[in-house]
């Protein structure tokens, strides 16, 4: 899945961060791991905030532990499960923590259509943030949004274009409310993205914007 | 000297190799008391982060055949094992987690690289300590969860470079005897 070579765009340091600390919402925890799944500058980047938790942890507080504790610990280790853990790995298009979400792969997908050839699938997740996959038609365009919170784009398939910049497979965009954009899908293929919000994108059209309230966009 | 400074990672190959529990003990001796810290300021009660750190604990028994010292040192592949347990216990959502890298005979870590890891880890952590109060104060409150991530943003100027490099030459020697 590795694709690091390509990737143009990266995760922020402030999210990898969170996301070491483990203080990220589900949904912004998905495409991190969807993101680092592909990309080894991001997976490194990881790493070494790994690193620094790792500081904070030796230089924590010391906490007593019960006078059983490691005779506890080695009972729980005995007949605990002793499957032996094998790595994680994706056979098929999309990364495997994205396909844990999706049950399967690309053609897993339940998709619901929201017009002009566009749809959409809303992944399950903690109600703090909302991560869904888009489908966009090669050459068509994202309806034309500005963004009341973060907003956090994943590219899994195609490549879409904006205003100042092109996103290919694996690239990260990450926008806040300043950002007015007009993203269109890349006329070569189709687009699929991996979209996370923590509040609902507001649509400037006016068609849109009602398929943002019943749609859940 | 700091106990940050000792390697590990015989202990865990110890484990890895002979499931010896002299030096699981050893191990345990240093990190349990560190991890339930670490828990108890993250917010758990004494009794819940009594329990996790024994799952946390044999949890490092279990994996310790995934260890690579050239990609981690010991402190920072407990500390994530740690962090994982925090959330399930705490925060109760899912938790994407990466795609793992291969592994195995085919891909033992080059030394040089766990030797350089290590002493850049070192590094790192005599930076943190010698930066001014308020700011280490803020990375251990990103840490325990105390943070926003615009109040992250502000502090991730971390002196993190090297460690970065050497992570990613460990990844990039690692796909390359895989292929």
């Amino acid at each position: 899945m590795n694709m690091t070579d390509t990737i143009k765009h990266h995760l922020t340091p402030e999210i990898l961060m969170a996301y070491s600390a483990g203080t990220l919402p589900e949904a912004f925890g998905l495409i991190v791991a969807t993101h680092v799944s592909m990309c080894d500058t991001c997976r490194s980047d990881l790493a070494s905030y790994d690193a620094v938790g790792g500081v904070v942890m030796e230089d924590a507080k010391l906490a007593n532990v019960s006078d059983d504790a490691f005779a506890a610990t080695m009972k729980l280790i005995s007949t605990g499960d002793s499957t032996p853990l094998t790595p994680r790995r994706s056979s098929g298009t999309l990364p495997s923590p994205l396909q844990d979400y999706i049950g399967g792969d690309l053609d897993q997908i339940k998709w619901k259509p929201l017009g002009m050839g566009v749809k959409q699938a809303i992944l399950p997740t903690s109600k703090a943030a909302t991560a869904r996959l888009l489908y966009i038609p090669a050459g068509a365009a994202v309806p034309d949004h500005g963004h009341n919170g973060t907003e956090m784009t994943l590219v899994l398939q195609g490549a879409f274009v904006d205003e100042d910049d092109r996103f290919a497979r694996g690239d990260v965009e990450v926008a806040n409310e300043d950002l007015e954009h007009t993203p269109i899908a890349d006329v070569g293929e189709d687009c699929i993205c991996l979209a996370v919000t923590d509040a609902p994108l507001k649509f400037n059209a006016f068609l849109p914007r009602l398929a943002q309230r019943f749609l859940r966009i | 000297m700091s106990n940050t400074t000792k390697d590990w990672t015989a202990q865990i190959y110890a484990i890895r190799d002979k499931q010896d529990q002299a030096a699981f003990a050893e191990l345990f001796a240093h990190f349990a008391p560190r991890v339930k810290g670490f828990l108890m300021k993250s917010g758990a009660d004494a009794s819940l982060a009594e329990e996790c750190t024994q799952e946390v604990m044999a949890t490092l028994w279990r994996k310790a055949h995934m260890f690579d010292p050239s990609r981690a040192s010991a402190s920072t592949w407990i500390y994530t094992i740690a962090r994982n347990r925090k959330i399930d216990a705490l925060r109760k959502q899912r938790r994407p987690e990466p795609e793992d890298l291969p592994w195995g005979p085919e891909a033992e870590p080059e030394q040089a690289d766990a030797i350089g890891l290590k002493q850049e880890t070192e590094q790192l952590a005599v930076a943190i300590k010698e930066l001014p109060e308020k700011q280490r104060s803020l990375i251990e409150q990103a840490y325990y969860g105390d943070l926003s991530h615009s109040e992250i943003a502000e502090i991730t100027g971390l002196p993190l470079g090297t460690i970065k490099s050497r992570i990613r030459l460990a990844l990039e020697r690692l796909r390359h005897a895989m292929k």
